[in-house]
């Protein structure tokens, strides 16, 4: 059985950058038990002499040629920012303190 | 009389070329069909009803003036709304892309805009794929046109509704698990999941980078393949697009109705895939299948993937692992909603975690959160590294098989379409639905999903899935073809003309007679 705890499920959140609410994260940590407990399973054949697939069409080295090509504009680039000040992305605070 | 929504693809592209109707009588019939049947069905989020008008205008003008067009040019199309549209909002299901209209076309759009297809709008989905019923939408369900209370599968129910509902003859969707093939299977439609590679990714709102893959979604084998063919082949904008030469998907779909198309091929049946668990009545309608594929010629086996048991948890590993690190470019600067906390200072991260709370759903937080801990220092080994050997074991038995037999079936899914609010509560019984379609995205192989009859206890569609090797897509619309025709010649009719007609379509025939 895992062992997640209510303040793991804090801690993922956090990492994961989601605001969750208490109720959400007393949910999460049941149905990320059971989840987890059911996925574990993949341990049981994953043995040191298997190799790790991480890409079903291995291609290496897709390069294309060095040259410019068009791009977005900075306009359309922008055009789904929620806040921009001219040519920039406008966002809140960086730190946490003034 | 047969109406203009009646029609396949290709019938349409006929009529089209040789002046028997206009794309804009095509496209109005459509968009008509969309307005009386959309309150029941709910398959589009978007419809572009005077763009798509103006674009089958110019279509049949140039057409006139004795421009050469494309096989397709001037047919309407739906697009899954994971795709990105230029001109039309992309929300790929989810709130935190409310309104959003990318500055670029994906490029499997771009191809049907330079094909000349018509496209009539976007299509409800799973929030970010995710989910197999369309009830994660955060735009409400799509509901399946054989029974409104049903789901009509996921993530691309909107694109298989749309098709079965006659409001649209194709559809573009996207496939990481079986969002094509599975919603095909539950809509008596047909739907592909091309080899990784295959078909362009670009402008297609990630999910899980090595198990998506866009592909084409319609009524008929045939229409599939001449999709494929406006879709397919490389995109240098995708670094993961394959540089193959690709045969015509259409000239393999015509050759498989060619007499004794069956003849000699061999056909293999995962034990692991058709046991425990599958309804009756697919079960009952896959052995009848097997029946007439070997009446005419096949040779069908079983064989063995014994590995194909710990997909669905190599899956629920390596997928929510991929998504937490895509969806971490939702962060409320340079697209989509931004959401301010309700108290205490306004940060980057807290906004960021505040619009993030807020324009997720459940599912797409759990995923998110899950595939975190996945990839967690302490973790990695256990579960994602796991996972991803799981995936080379699954490769192998794929290779052992094919060793042996040039296609492999199984049922698509292996229960029908199921009630709303049936799985909702309870993520694992709704991860376990997608066992038959996961193991050719872990792979990376093309499978297809096609009508093979109804199950006697409910009435409902039931879907064959086929299976090629990695790039013998080709394979797949031969064989397709082939078993479309023989089932449809044992039938004798299509499968989707029994479709029960829908409500208003109902009042409406009763009024005017036949539609």
């Amino acid at each position: 059985m895992s062992e997640i705890t209510a303040e793991q499920v804090a801690h993922l959140a956090n990492l994961a950058r989601i605001d969750l609410s208490s109720a959400e994260i007393d949910r999460l940590t049941v149905e990320l038990g059971q989840i987890v407990d059911s996925v574990a399973r993949v341990a049981e054949v994953a043995t040191p002499d298997v190799p790790a697939t991480s890409h079903p069409m291995p291609l290496t080295n897709v390069f294309r040629d060095d040259v410019v090509v068009p791009s977005l504009t900075v306009d359309q680039a922008l055009s789904g920012a929620p806040d921009r000040a001219g040519d920039k992305f406008r966002v809140p605070a960086i730190l946490d303190e003034e | 009389m047969t109406s203009l929504i009646n029609q396949t693809a290709a019938a349409l592209a006929g009529l089209l070329a040789d002046g028997s109707v206009s794309s804009v009588d095509v496209t109005r019939a459509h968009l008509d069909h969309i307005d009386a049947v959309e309150p029941d069905v709910h398959a589009f989020l978007h419809v572009a009803r005077d763009a798509a008008l103006a674009t089958a205008a110019r279509v049949d003008a140039r057409r006139a003036a004795g421009e050469k067009l494309g096989p397709l040019a001037g047919v309407p199309i739906a697009i899954k709304d994971v795709l990105a549209t230029h001109d039309m909002p992309t929300t790929s299901g989810s709130k935190i892309l409310q309104g959003w209209i990318p500055p670029y076309d994906a490029t499997v759009v771009r191809r049907i805009r330079d094909a000349d297809l018509i496209p009539l709008g976007k299509t409800n989905m799973d929030e970010f794929a995710m989910g197999s019923s369309t009830e994660h939408s955060a735009y409400g369900p799509t509901h399946n046109p054989w029974d409104l209370d049903r789901i009509p599968g996921g993530s691309g129910g909107g694109s298989a509704a749309a098709v079965a509902a006659f409001e649209a003859p194709l559809a573009l969707g996207s496939d990481t698990g079986g969002s094509i093939r599975q919603p095909a299977a539950v809509t008596g439609s047909v739907g592909v999941k091309p080899t990784y590679g295959g078909v362009s990714r670009y402008g297609a709102i990630a999910l899980a980078s090595s198990l998506d893959q866009v592909g084409p979604v319609t009524r008929t084998v045939l229409d599939a393949a001449l999709l494929h063919d406006v879709i397919g082949g490389h995109d240098p904008l995708d670094s993961t697009s394959l540089t193959d030469a690709w045969p015509s998907m259409a000239a393999a779909a015509q050759a498989g109705l060619a007499d004794g198309a069956l003849k000699g091929v061999r056909i293999g049946v995962i034990k692991e895939l058709n046991g425990a668990g599958f309804q009756a009545g697919v079960k009952q309608r896959f052995e009848e299948t097997l029946a007439l594929l070997s009446a005419a010629g096949a040779i069908v086996s079983e064989v063995s993937a014994p590995n194909f048991e710990y997909a669905v948890s190599a899956y629920y590993l390596i997928l929510p692992a991929e998504a937490s690190s895509n969806l971490a470019r939702f962060d409320s600067v340079r697209f989509g909603i931004r959401v301010n906390p309700e108290d205490g200072p306004l940060t980057s991260e807290r906004v960021m975690a505040a619009t993030r709370d807020a324009g997720f759903g459940d599912e797409v937080k759990r995923r998110i959160i899950l595939g975190t801990y996945a990839l967690s220092a302490g973790y990695y080994d256990a579960y994602y590294g796991s996972a991803q050997k799981v995936r080379t074991l699954i490769q192998r038995d794929f290779a052992a098989a094919f060793d042996k037999v040039d296609l492999l079936v199984s049922p698509t899914a292996p229960t029908t379409a199921f009630k709303f609010g049936e799985k909702t509560e309870d993520p694992m019984a709704m991860y376990l639905n997608d066992i038959t379609t996961i193991p050719a995205n872990l792979a990376g192989i093309p499978g297809m999903s096609l009508p093979m009859g109804l199950a006697p206890e409910d009435g409902l569609p039931v879907g064959l899935q086929v299976m090629a090797p990695a790039r013998a897509d080709a394979r797949l619309y031969t064989f397709g073809a082939a078993v479309e025709q023989l089932l449809e010649a044992h039938w004798g009719h299509t499968l989707l003309s029994q479709a029960p007609a829908l409500a208003n379509i109902e009042m409406f025939a009763t009024e005017g007679g036949a539609v």
